[in-house]
């Protein structure tokens, strides 16, 4: 099959940008850790109440000087409602949904997951800036979803 | 000829009823949509048997589904009967199959409008709507399958009476699609299997992640499949209204085998943020998406090529007399055109999208929703309704009614699309969620930021609502106008004479069906066996609206 030149060069350059962009997510992932969220680590969402450590959701400081957070997602509200964190120091976000799916989003940051009922998901983020943090429920969970946010203050 | 008329208008009002169901579905979505984003934008409020969550599954459903899909169905239908020739056709499964999707419709859309199935259009368990709804969207695709069997039976009837004859290009493109669409919806119809009993209160509860899973080896294909419509206008009618041709059989016909190959084992991109899917998964499928990008290059360099060529012949030379010399004009050509402008924006975005990385930055914020809008909603949604402007003469007989509205209707959503789309995107680049009534959140400094760009986004639905009045108008016109005096007559385009054959190895759409299979069984065996082999807990259904 004959193939125009040009054409040639521009699936050429197409490919090439295509290699370049999966490049640099590959070593970003690889090279820097960088990747979504993908906890695989699985949960009785009936049962979100009575299984530790979701049974007291909060912060807690861990031996190392960083911190953990356990939230529980459900309708219409996040547990805890508000916490205060230091800036400059790494927090774990993890979170369960005993009900139907939610989003976990903190605006302007790239804290970002999805909330599925039967797992755990998991993130971290350093707040490098002081201020109010919002964070949104971004997955419809009802008639209430609008409603759904919880803050952090970084200090 | 009499005779000839007579087999043309029995066929014809099978494409009609196609056609003009899709008009209704855009027009009733337009409602919807142009409410919610005042709504959003907090200029209206909504009373409580309206609520912005009822007619945001309204709108999802009509536009994404609906719409899309008995546009398709039709322009398929259409393509396909007058490529292949035949007396007497048996349309026993045409109609079947537009029945099927009518009924099917006419439930989910029921039930939505009662209140009963708020779930949106991904309807993620256990969000558990009555049963009609999930029973009613089955009923749909069985009857797109229906459909997709009378096209079959056709390029048989061409196998067996045109021995050794390539299937017209047109034919080839469409019925690709369609067996990409069946492999691609056998992910749904799975899903359909453990939602409708659960529904029902058959089963207690269901496994969230494998419905999840099963729902985006549908979604993302779904996607595809409404490009791979506007493909088929773009490649083999949108030529004809500048007296091009198409730049090349072969490379068009691998364009149609690349995208029935590479749409459905991409899926998990929709996923990346989920718990309970392994990292190397989600890797697998971003390269995958990646792969996906090659054929809308190639179309990017068969359609410029295809203008080249033809504004070559008229002594346009260079870029800007190329462009300015095309036919902008015509509602026709004018609807593919600016469509393709915005697929420009739409196609960059995606390659955001499928990144691994840049994905936490965007999932489920707004700038998803400005997206599709400059996808399914530019490229997609403007060339179907330009298309439908050439086809509705030739299904009818009749004279296009008001050309001039006709154009300025497409350039009213051209330029309605933009105000939109570009809003959201940014407000999602602000971090504003997708998906929500509202987005004050108490005053919050940040949602105060995203509060300017919902109205403004609210201001580009309405211009898009206008111009879809302006379709329905022109639709309409037409209709009740019956001013008699085109002809039935379609000609679709086709490669330049000097053109090479394209090898014999490019025909067989339904080996390359099969091999369409396997990659999708590879790109999920893997994700699905360990969703299995973990505990499986159930959750119980649930009706949060």
């Amino acid at each position: 099959m004959h193939i125009h030149r040009y054409e040639r060069l521009w699936m050429m350059f197409g490919i090439a940008m295509l290699i370049v962009f999966m490049g640099a997510i590959l070593i970003a992932a690889f090279v820097d850790n960088l990747n979504p969220p993908s906890d695989t680590q699985a949960i009785d969402p009936t049962k979100v109440a009575s299984t530790p450590p979701f049974d007291h959701p909060g912060l807690r400081q861990k031996p190392d000087g960083t911190y953990e957070v356990y939230y529980v997602a459900q309708v219409f509200s996040f547990t805890p409602q508000t916490i205060t964190v230091p800036v400059g120091k790494k927090v774990d976000f993890y979170v369960t949904s005993p009900d139907v799916v939610h989003g976990f989003e903190v605006a302007e940051t790239d804290v970002n997951m999805m909330v599925v009922p039967g797992w755990v998901n998991e993130t971290s983020h350093t707040f490098k800036k002081p201020g109010t943090y919002l964070i949104v429920c971004n997955e419809y969970c009802g008639i209430g979803h609008q409603n759904m946010a919880a803050r952090i203050e970084v200090k | 000829m009499a005779e000839n008329l007579t087999m043309v208008r029995r066929e014809n009002r099978l494409v009609i009823a196609h056609i003009y169901t899709a008009t209704a579905a855009i027009c009733l979505g337009a409602i919807a949509g142009v409410l919610q984003g005042f709504s959003r934008a907090s200029a209206i409020t909504l009373p409580t048997w309206f609520d912005y969550y009822r007619i945001l599954t309204l709108h999802g459903v009509l536009m994404a589904i609906v719409f899309t899909t008995f546009f398709i169905t039709g322009l398929s239908t259409f393509v396909t009967y007058r490529n292949i020739e035949r007396n007497d056709r048996p349309l026993a499964l045409g109609w079947l199959g537009w029945w099927m999707m009518l009924i099917g419709t006419a439930m989910a859309a029921v039930t939505i409008i009662k209140g009963d199935a708020s779930v949106l259009y991904t309807f993620y368990a256990p969000l558990k709507a009555s049963p009609f709804f999930y029973i009613g969207a089955t009923i749909l695709i069985l009857g797109t399958w229906v459909v997709a069997f009378d096209l079959y039976a056709n390029v048989f009837y061409w196998r067996k009476t045109r021995k050794g004859e390539k299937i017209p290009l047109p034919v080839f493109a469409a019925v690709t699609t369609f067996i990409m669409w069946q492999i691609a919806t056998l992910g749904v119809v799975a899903e359909m299997y453990y939602l409708i009993p659960w529904s029902l209160g058959w089963t207690k509860g269901i496994d969230v992640g494998l419905s999840r899973m099963l729902f985006w080896y549908f979604g993302h294909p779904l996607v595809y499949f409404w490009i791979m419509g506007a493909y088929i206008i773009w490649y083999t009618i949108v030529p004809t209204r500048y007296n091009g041709n198409v730049f090349s059989d072969a490379l068009t016909r691998l364009t149609f085998i690349m995208l029935l190959l590479l749409s459905t084992p991409v899926g998990i991109h929709h996923q990346f943020l989920e718990p309970g899917i392994a990292a190397g998964w989600k890797i697998l499928h971003m390269v995958n998406t990646y792969g996906v990008a090659i054929p809308s290059f190639l179309t990017a360099f068969a359609i410029f090529a295809s203008f080249e060529l033809a504004m070559g012949k008229l002594g346009k030379k260079g870029f800007w007399q190329t462009a300015t010399s095309l036919p902008w004009k015509d509602p026709v050509f004018a609807g593919a055109g600016y469509g393709m402008l915005l697929f420009i924006l739409g196609g960059f975005g995606g390659l955001v999208n499928a990144s691994y990385s840049m994905d936490m930055l965007v999932h489920n914020t707004i700038w998803i929703v400005g997206h599709f809008h400059v996808t399914v909603g530019g490229p997609v949604a403007l060339t179907f309704l330009g298309c439908a402007y050439w086809m509705i003469p030739r299904l009818t007989g009749r004279t296009l009614w008001a050309p001039q509205l006709a154009l300025w209707q497409v350039r009213m959503w051209f330029v309605g699309m933009l105000v939109m789309s570009l809003s959201m995107h940014y407000a999602g680049l602000l971090g504003a969620p997708r998906r929500t009534a509202d987005v004050a959140y108490a005053g919050m400094s940040q949602s105060m930021s995203w509060e300017p760009y919902m109205l403004l986004a609210a201001v580009g639905g309405f211009l898009l609502f206008v111009s879809i009045l302006m379709f329905a108008t022109v639709a309409l016109g037409t209709l009740l106008k019956n001013e008699k005096g085109e002809n039935f007559k379609a000609e679709f385009a086709v490669a330049a004479p000097e053109a090479q054959e394209s090898p014999a190895i490019f025909e067989h759409m339904f080996r390359w069906g099969a091999v369409a299979l396997v990659l999708a069984f590879l790109a999920y065996v893997g994700p699905i066996t360990d969703i299995l082999h973990h505990p499986g807990y159930l959750a119980p259904g649930m009706r949060t609206w």
